[in-house]
């Protein structure tokens, strides 16, 4: 839309102004975010360690990441907490929307209860299940307190089973907004539909599971996506909670990167474990911001 | 002198050409709609007289001053738009009297002006509410209010009507017909319905495919349809387009046309010009109320000829009944009178008005001249 | 809450309504247990919690804890309590949310009312930050504050913040503004008002749900923000969550549980009070951010 020759002002005025508010945002978006990212990612080709260097060493970087157990183990409780931590929290949303959507009495008390832990810092989340699981002073504790004295439940302690508890607490912060969109995707259903297959004689479990969940693949899409990334960037509530340990047992590649980037002073090292977590989330989010956006013109 | 000059005017969105070569020159108070079917081009070129849209190619003047580059609101126009565009936020007498403030006119004035307005619109109870709380035909009479209080040397209108219901829209086109009456002011009123395009115009402008296909009278465009596309989307229901051929039946020209049958049926043309053609494929153009009833024939007419052909389908429609017939291989509609006695399935002797009929060359479309 | 009640067309029997209840019940118990933890050790004495009572309600109740929390705990070398930190967080998210919902509230103008050629790629580019890990830029961020001379300083952290914050304000307020008809700008722009005028006097007097939306939101991923605040903070501009896990993490002296949980709790009542006076808007925000309009 170029302006035209002869256009008076208040017209060159306005096809102005809209650029020109969109250009601070601009410039932020692509200095801050899209010239970092490049900066990063070259770090990860340099000798950095204390400070940013530019001396080009390839891929070395890279093959020495491979090559390090530290994030090795990171890789594998990131496996094992983006499994259980997605397909748990799915289960549970999806099981709760469902109960909630049968004209449950008090469902609005409930909700609010389900979802207040979104609204809460992993931080404080992190604090409070770090000592409510303490075997010192919490669940071990209080039932050995009650008379149980042989119950034993010390897995923040345990190497082989920390990373559960992280999973725990996770799926407690936000398996109620997994159940909120499943119920925005129940509540869009045509009732129409649900009368005509009651009519032909389908039971509620053939109900549920032959037409409502098949509709709710958009609410199944966006949850996967939402979660997927929630459990890459997953940072703050292993530090609250573990701290990485014990030993490395909680170790994600999140903390992984910072501790390689700012206590051990190996920023190429550090770098390339950042343009990993990018390149594993893009190829999530690239394409469902694509059709998404693609949907809506 | 020309009020409002479209001279030569193109626009295109990139490659894609959206209109080719506009011309339109109207006279001050007059009544213009620009009738065609949908993606035409009509708001395009309604947002370009307005100033919303670039001109691409040529000139748009206003009184003699030429207008592209000029800002929407120095263009001393008004505009209607099909959502009615009312601000949610305001008043009725808010959005009235917006414009009125944008250009800094006195608080008592606009007052004024917005009192003047309300009266004439009927709309002096509904000042203080918002456009939420209104129903359709309220909301397009402070629509129109809006407009009006500017006092405009231009109103323009995209398609008002089509959001009320078949009722309210009726009524409504009456009193925009009464207001211009009344006022004066030169419209230019965008409708894809042919009827509003009818009723209201002074002129009509039907343009198809980004291309001006006609410019004339309501009567103009009616009966002298410039080609095959003017002639079917004007009317309803629409002219019937007949294939046929000229023959030459003792120096006096005719068609012949296909019946139901197969057997063929000779009609006079009046036009002897058409003895050039003999032989050679035209489309015949007739009116469904230039076929009827032989009592209903137009007494008038010079050249009625009578036609026998099966009846198909018959559609009461209260005052007239509409018959559909085969003929040159198409449907055929003809307008009886509804006391007409007649049975599907029979065959009937039709009256058709051929002083009425125009024909058509099948290659270009283009109406042969008569 | 955005979904509303509606029939549903499935009947359940009694005995399969009873289990729903019970199991609906017991996780609304489980996602209130550690609420009610924090909430019960946090007043009472530390040799209640070490001798088994974590799940009791106190027997003594004291506010000390909360005070200690508050105003003389240990946090990193001074013995000032987590005050000094709260305001440290207020004056980071309080310019960070005004102008990021300011800027969102423009570009969502723009780029719904305004045609221009890019605007699906610079919208696309735009969500795509919102999502990327934020690794990826704490290197170049910490040197760029640096330069910027914002380095250490609550400043520099709001800034970080509004860079960051503009992709969710702009997906709300394009969404919102998205269903608008263009002929309302056509009217505004014939009647004589500007740019600014169209967005001030016709679209932001009816913005009201939607910037309450992006201020809750902005406000709740600023103040719960942990990783900026770790990276970029000074030890005098700490925000209140690095604060806490300083709190918490410290490695000296008695593990005074009862005062970890009133900080806990100190940290989380700003957004918990605006879940419960504006739920409805934060559930808003957080469906625009998954599922878009
Ligand atoms: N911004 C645009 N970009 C590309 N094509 C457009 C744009 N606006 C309108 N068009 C095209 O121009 C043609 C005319 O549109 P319009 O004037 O709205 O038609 P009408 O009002 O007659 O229904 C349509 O084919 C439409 O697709
Ligand atoms: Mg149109």
């Amino acid at each position: 839309m170029a302006s035209i020759a002869g256009a008076d002002m208040k017209t060159r005025l306005q096809t102005w102004l809209p650029k020109l508010v969109l250009s601070p945002s601009l410039a932020l978006m692509l200095v801050f975010v899209y010239a970092f990212i490049a900066f990063s990612v070259y770090l990860s080709f340099t000798d950095s360690r204390l400070l940013p260097s530019y001396g080009w060493i390839g891929l070395e970087n890279y093959t020495k990441l491979w090559r390090l157990s530290h994030w090795e183990t990171s890789l594998k409780n990131m496996g094992i907490f983006a499994l259980l931590y997605i397909s748990i929290c799915t289960a549970l949303g999806l099981t709760l929307a469902i109960f909630l959507d049968q004209k449950i009495r008090g469902e609005g008390l409930l909700r609010p209860i389900y979802l207040y832990p979104m609204a809460l810092s992993f931080i404080v989340t992190g604090t409070a299940w770090k000592w409510f699981l303490d075997p010192g002073i919490g669940l071990e504790n209080v039932i050995q307190g009650w008379g149980w004295e042989g119950f034993e439940f010390r897995w923040i302690k345990d190497r082989s089973l920390a990373i559960y508890t992280i999973v725990l607490a996770a799926v407690w912060q936000t398996s109620g907004f997994v159940m909120a969109m499943f119920l925005a995707g129940l509540r869009g259903i045509d009732n129409e539909i649900l009368k005509a297959a009651q009519m032909d004689g389908a039971s509620n479990w053939s109900l549920y599971r032959r037409i409502v969940i098949p509709q709710l693949r958009p609410a199944f899409l966006s949850a996967f996506v939402i979660l997927s990334h929630l459990a890459i960037k997953t940072f703050d509530l292993v530090i609250a909670m573990t701290g990485g340990g014990p030993g490395r047992a909680t170790e994600l590649p999140a903390t992984f990167m910072y501790s390689y980037t700012f206590s051990r002073n190996q920023m190429g090292i550090g770098s390339a474990s950042a343009t990993i977590m990018l390149i594993t989330i893009a190829s999530i989010m690239v394409p469902y911001l694509y059709s998404e956006l693609r949907e809506n013109h | 002198m020309v009020f409002l000059d479209v001279d030569k005017v193109t626009k295109s969105y990139g490659p894609l050409d959206v209109l080719h070569d506009i011309n339109i020159a109207i006279e001050e108070g007059e009544f213009l709609v620009l009738v065609g079917p949908s993606g035409c081009g009509k708001s395009t070129l309604l947002n370009m007289i307005a100033g919303l849209e670039e001109i691409s190619g040529g000139e748009i003047k206003i009184k003699g001053k030429v207008m592209n580059g000029v800002h929407p609101s120095n263009r001393n126009i008004a505009m209607v738009f099909q959502s009615y565009a009312l601000y949610p936020n305001m008043t009725v007498g808010e959005n009235i009297t917006f414009g009125l403030e944008m250009h800094g006119v006195e608080k008592s004035e606009r007052k004024k002006a917005m009192l003047d307005v309300a009266t004439l619109l009927q709309i002096g109870k509904l000042l203080d509410r918002k456009p939420g709380q209104l129903s359709g035909g309220q909301r397009q009479r402070v629509a129109m209010g809006r407009a009006l209080v500017r006092n405009p040397d231009v109103f323009l209108f995209d398609e008002p009507l089509s959001n009320l219901d078949a009722k309210l829209r009726v009524d409504m086109r009456i009193e925009i017909k009464k207001l211009h009456q009344k006022l004066g002011t030169t419209i230019v009123y965008v409708t894809h319905d042919q009827i509003e395009a009818m009723t209201l115009s002074t002129r009509i402008a039907v343009m198809n495919g980004g291309h001006l296909q006609q410019l004339g009278k309501p009567k103009e465009i009616y009966d002298k349809p410039n080609n095959v596309f003017v002639a079917t989307f004007m009317g309803s229901p629409s002219m019937n387009v007949i294939p046929a051929v000229v023959r030459n039946l003792a120096g006096v020209p005719h068609v012949e046309i296909r019946r139901h049958d197969d057997s063929t049926s000779l009609l006079k043309f009046n036009d002897m010009k058409f003895l050039e053609r003999e032989n050679q494929k035209i489309l015949l153009g007739i009116r469904p109320e230039a076929i009827t009833d032989p009592d209903g024939a137009d007494r008038k007419s010079d050249n009625i000829c009578y036609l026998e052909n099966r009846i198909e389908v018959i559609e009461p429609a209260g005052a007239d009944t509409f018959v559909s017939m085969q003929l040159g291989g198409k449907d055929v509609t003809a307008r009886m009178r509804s006391d007409t006695e007649i049975i599907t399935g029979a065959d009937f002797n039709f009256a058709v008005n051929m002083q009425k009929a125009v024909a058509f060359d099948p290659e270009s479309q283009v109406r042969i001249s008569s | 809450m955005a979904a509303p009640m509606q029939e549903t067309a499935i009947r359940t029997g009694k005995v399969a309504r009873t289990f729903i209840y019970l199991v609906l019940l017991l996780f609304a118990a489980f996602y209130m247990l550690p609420l009610y933890v924090m909430f019960v050790n946090s007043v009472k004495p530390l040799a209640e919690i070490t001798g088994g009572g974590m799940m009791s309600l106190p027997s003594v109740f004291t506010l000390e804890p909360w005070v200690k929390a508050w105003s003389s705990a240990q946090i990193g070398v001074e013995p000032s309590g987590l005050s000094p930190y709260f305001w440290n967080s207020i004056k980071m998210v309080v310019p960070a949310v005004f102008v990021s919902t300011i800027l969102g509230a423009l570009n969502g103008y723009v780029l719904t009312q305004w045609r221009f050629r890019y605007d699906t790629i610079f919208f696309g580019l735009l969500l795509f930050a919102c999502f990327i890990p934020f690794q990826i830029v704490l290197i170049p961020m910490a040197k760029m504050l640096g330069v910027m001379g914002l380095a250490g300083t609550t400043w520099g952290l709001s800034f970080v913040h509004i860079v960051y914050g503009i992709g969710f304000t702009t997906l709300y307020f394009r969404n919102f503004y998205a269903v608008f008809p263009s002929e309302l700008v056509s009217a505004a722009q014939i009647d004589g008002a500007g740019f600014f005028q169209i967005f001030r006097r016709i679209l932001l007097p009816s913005s009201g749900p939607i910037a309450v939306v992006s201020i809750i939101w902005q406000f709740t991923n600023i103040w719960n923000d942990f990783l900026f605040g770790a990276s970029f903070a000074g030890a005098d501009s700490q925000p209140m969550t690095v604060a806490l896990n300083n709190l918490v993490q410290a490695s000296h002296g008695v593990k005074e549980y009862n005062v970890h949980f009133a900080g806990a709790i100190l940290a989380a009542m700003p957004t918990l009070l605006v879940y419960i006076v504006g739920g409805r808007y934060f559930v808003r925000g957080l469906m625009a951010g998954s599922v878009k309009g």
